[in-house]
């Protein structure tokens, strides 16, 4: 940018524990995907982490030297993206790519990354890995392409494995079974898994916990089953209403929020939400509300809460 | 159709009533060249449905099931390689020119991309009011007054009349892609993918807005997704397609709360539900979708069912009627 500077996630703090499945939910723009690649240090140029901390046990990823990150990012953490056919290189054969993610770091051997190919590929439950393993990625589906994908991810047994939008280029049935894969590997690996997704609907099917992000902020965070049934922010309340369910049996009209999120060189004063809110008060235009309990184990960034709303529905359909 | 006798309303697609008729439609394409020769991709293989005046019938499937083709056919973009499209009790796919000409402004399409399907360096104003100069039906102020009350109607502020397609949010530009269709007012629209690309607060948007404008315009939709949830708050029936082929039709909240056909089933069994608490039993389905160059015999989807019989690659099922108002195609439905 020129001449200026972006903040495109502000102030963020959460933790993760080993086993545990924490959920990341926004929408485009809403700093997610930034947040997840600040932990690996992967920010595109010209963006940077210009403070703040992030702790992997007693170390601090940001101060970390470039050949502690390289081999922090190969051996402790993995990643998995939406678009596993742009991952995966295209001329080499899907069993080497596996190997090559072992080896390209200091835990195997070439020939114990060899081993440990089809092992892999069959922990993925790729069928027939035996025979597969000399296949193209063109010659596999998306769905046997995201197994091929976490399978690389998982090959050097990482302690965090990030997930972004893992499921949203591929059909339902087959994200049905990616994600049983990914919550039975973070449990045979006692790993933690971050989750990045704009599905709320797949946040309750997976994690334990959940960050709703909204321009570039956390507005509320806590247990996967708090959140769903007491959500106090108005985004998140508005948000769990304005997704059709396929179990609803009566159609109600759907809440929509109006508007579109801020940009984010034109941030409003105060809450970063109030210009599409519903239920704010003139101390919302002004005054930004800080990320503060609202039950044990619950945040929300919020001056007026849903709990304190008469007759929401109502207000929210105006 | 077989079983005649126990056909309802809208289960029997011969019906005269229907606002549109297709019947037996058939798409092929053929592949050029390479390993198989002369192959054809048998996109939509033998589909025949109802769509009754003033319905939305949402239609599902996962990628590759033919559903796009199908809305393609229907709205003929594309030729039919066979079958028929009735509008109204006449053949769309031996229409010729006026007549054709005349029909289509009756039928509309929304877009999947509102990013790639409006022209950039047209204003909105140019992209809202070209079928009216393209069916000769209004120009200079008449058009411009109706322009602007088009979108006004699908909350567009008509200030923004000479802004261009850029300027406008995701949201916004598939308001315009509505606008454009709405404009020739039709009576009949097909929506492919209409929300898919959108955030979830932006699709509630567009979703109310399409529930609005079928109130007030009396709109029959063809409403085609593979989001079952979204298919499901919008639809009055859903029809599923598998590999070419419908494998049922019912109404929505039957359909989906008691599905009969194994696909549907585990369609719906995969998709999420926004409750922690209330998780429910999916249905793996092994394996993926086969070519629709060679689809397997008899039944299509017999390779991943969870029930199939040697019945089901000896004997193709036929759409049956299973319960009022619905058909499936499963011998065992």
């Amino acid at each position: 940018m020129p001449g200026g500077t972006l903040n495109a996630v502000d102030g963020i703090s959460f933790d993760v524990d080993r086993g545990e499945i924490v959920g990341i939910v926004g929408e485009s723009g809403s700093g997610k995907t930034m947040t997840a690649l600040s932990l690996l240090r992967l920010i595109p140029e010209p963006g940077k982490i210009t403070s703040g901390k992030i702790l992997y046990g007693e170390q601090d990823v940001v101060q970390m030297s470039d050949e502690e990150i390289r081999e922090f990012r190969g051996n402790e953490v993995a990643m998995i993206f939406q678009d596993p056919m742009t991952s995966l290189n295209p001329v080499l054969r899907v069993g080497f790519q596996v190997e090559e993610a072992m080896a390209a770091h200091n835990r195997f051997t070439r020939q114990q990354a060899r081993d440990r190919v089809i092992p892999m590929l069959q922990r993925v439950r790729i069928p027939a890995a035996k025979d597969r393993v000399r296949d193209y990625p063109h010659q596999f589906s998306g769905g046997m392409r995201q197994r091929a994908m976490i399978a690389m991810g998982v090959s050097n047994e990482p302690s965090l494995l990030i997930a972004d939008e893992p499921t949203t280029a591929l059909d339902v049935t087959v994200q049905a079974s990616i994600i049983e894969l990914l919550r039975d590997i973070s449990r045979e690996l006692r790993a933690a898994v971050i989750l990045i997704t704009h599905n709320m609907a797949l946040v309750a099917s997976l994690c334990n916990r959940v960050i709703v992000m909204y321009a570039g902020r956390i507005v509320e965070e806590g247990p996967t089953r708090a959140i769903f049934k007491n959500p106090q922010h108005p985004y998140t309340w508005s948000l769990l209403r304005s997704m059709p369910r396929v179990d609803e049996t009566t159609r109600e009209r759907l809440i929509s929020i109006k508007g579109l999120p801020p940009d984010l060189g034109k941030m409003p004063p105060g809450c970063k939400f109030h210009p599409r809110c519903k239920f704010r008060v003139d101390r919302c235009l002004t005054e930004e509300p800080p990320l503060a309990e609202v039950d044990p184990g619950q945040d929300a960034r919020c001056w007026v809460l849903m709990k304190n709303v008469q007759n929401p529905e109502a207000i929210a359909q105006t | 159709m077989s079983a005649q006798p126990t056909a309802t309303p809208t289960t029997d697609p011969t019906l005269k009533s229907a606002l549109v008729r297709v019947e037996d439609l058939v798409k092929h394409f053929p592949v050029a060249g390479g390993l198989f020769g002369r192959a054809v991709v048998h996109a939509v293989d033998g589909v025949t449905l109802a769509i009754e005046a003033g319905e939305t019938l949402g239609l599902v499937g996962e990628s590759g099931c033919g559903k796009s083709t199908l809305g393609r056919v229907i709205v003929r973009l594309q030729p039919a390689t066979s079958g028929h499209v009735f509008f109204k009790n006449t053949d769309l796919t031996q229409m010729r020119g006026e007549k054709l000409r005349r029909t289509r402004q009756e039928i509309q399409m929304i877009f999947q991309d509102p990013y790639a399907s409006l022209n950039p360096r047209m204003t909105v104003g140019d992209i809202v009011s070209e079928p009216l100069r393209n069916f000769g039906i209004a120009r200079g102020r008449k058009a411009e007054q109706k322009v602007q009350e088009v979108m006004r109607v699908v909350g567009l502020n008509p200030n923004f009349v000479n802004r261009y397609p850029h300027e406008f949010s995701g949201g916004q530009r598939q308001r315009i892609g509505i606008a454009r269709a709405l404009v020739l007012e039709p009576t009949f629209i097909v929506a492919d993918e209409p929300v898919s690309a959108l955030d979830v607060s932006i699709q509630a948007q567009i979703v109310n807005l399409m529930e609005d404008l079928q109130a007030k315009y009396q709109l029959t939709f063809l409403f085609i997704a593979h989001d079952l949830s979204v298919v499901r708050h919008i639809s009055d029936r859903i029809a599923v397609m598998y590999l070419g082929k419908i494998v049922e039709v019912g109404p929505a909240e039957e359909l989906v709360r008691d599905p009969k056909h194994p696909y549907t089933q585990a369609l719906i069994a995969a998709v999420p539900v926004p409750e922690p608490a209330q998780q429910r039993e999916r249905i793996v389905l092994k394996g993926d979708i086969p070519s629709p160059i060679n689809p397997p015999s008899g039944c299509r989807f017999r390779t991943r069912c969870p029930i199939a019989t040697e019945r089901c690659a000896a004997e193709e099922p036929l759409l049956r009627p299973v319960g009022k108002d619905r058909v499936a195609a499963c011998h065992y439905a």
